[in-house]
């Protein structure tokens, strides 16, 4: 999948080299944003709260 | 790459067992793009959120503090009460009691010196993800307030997040708590924890654990999670306030430094 990906991209080597890093970059960022802190509620040790946290 | 094409050359795998071969490749390849995913995301929360939620506390301290009034230099300035600077913590009669802001507003700043001499942190108003996941302590909007007699109530996370309470296990009876708001200093002195289930919100009651008794004490109750890496539990901390001064009082000797820090000058 991912060498079926590199070899389709564009270019010569060094760009699709670019390309994949910045292709790597892009995913990072956008776990860090939206998946990871989707993810963060199914975690249970950061709830600190007691009794019902849904309470102002 | 080479291999692939010596073996097409040689004998022709049939159709169904290229595809086959295909679909096992993809396979694996996203479940190790699952297991990566997930090693990131355990980064993320452990490492990624403490260095996010560290700075945003920073900047919430600074804008709290640029605002307050005040010396940043300890003792009874010469406006304060009387003349003569007694060496046991002056009485200031009873604490006042400010105002609860608006859910995500500062209430004050909280100094731990047993959690190291650069712990100062921001006490925000509310306990949902949202202020504990950014601000660090949260003050659970149905309590008291700081300095008033009853159950001044704060969570926080234990890990991630900021790790406000990580050390919540280290206090030692005697210890002393520094709650900074905008009318002065509460000073509050550790007495015990306790480890209870999640459930148990009789802790955050004006006497905790007796419910409909009158409050006589000034409580600080900070809970967090227990054990530091699970939420099995949760650790509750039990401070009395011992005195307070008034802002015009200048900081105690103990945090002065920090005080100074917090408000960019020191």
């Amino acid at each position: 999948m991912y060498g079926w990906i590199f070899r389709h991209l564009p270019g010569p080597l060094w760009l699709r080299v670019l390309t994949s890093l910045v292709l790597v970059a892009g995913a990072l960022f956008l776990m860090v944003e939206f998946l990871f802190p989707w993810m963060s509620q199914f975690t249970q040790f950061t709830d600190s709260t007691i009794g019902a946290p849904k309470n102002p | 790459m080479v291999v692939q094409e010596k073996v097409t050359a040689t004998a022709k795998p049939a159709t169904g067992v290229v595809i086959l071969r295909k679909a096992v490749q993809i396979f694996g390849e996203l479940l190790i793009t699952a297991g990566i995913v997930l090693l990131l995301f355990v980064a993320w929360q452990l490492w990624w959120t403490n260095v996010e939620s560290d700075a945003k506390q920073t900047a919430a301290v600074k804008d709290f503090a640029r605002d307050l009034g005040g010396p940043v230099t300890p003792g009874p300035t010469p406006t304060a009460t009387g003349g003569t600077a007694a060496a046991v913590p002056k009485d200031y009669g009873a604490p006042v009691v400010g105002e609860a802001p608006g859910h995500g507003g500062t209430i004050g700043i909280i100094y731990i010196p047993r959690f190291g001499e650069n712990y100062t942190r921001p006490i925000v108003e509310g306990t949902s993800a949202d202020v504990l996941d950014t601000l660090g302590l949260g003050h659970y909007g149905n309590t008291a307030m700081p300095g008033a007699v009853g159950n001044f109530a704060v969570a926080g996370h234990r890990q991630t997040h900021g790790a406000v309470l990580d050390n919540i296990h280290t206090l030692v009876p005697g210890d002393k708590i520094y709650v900074q708001t905008r009318d002065g200093y509460y000073v509050y002195v550790f007495r015990n924890n306790r480890i209870v289930l999640p459930t148990e919100a009789d802790v955050l009651l004006p006497v905790p654990n007796q419910p409909g008794v009158r409050p006589t004490e000034r409580l600080l109750t900070m809970t967090s999670c227990n054990p530091r890496f699970g939420s099995e539990e949760r650790i509750i901390a039990y401070s009395v306030l011992d005195h307070w001064q008034p802002a015009s009082a200048g900081p105690p000797d103990e945090i002065a430094a920090q005080v100074a820090r917090a408000r960019g000058e020191g």
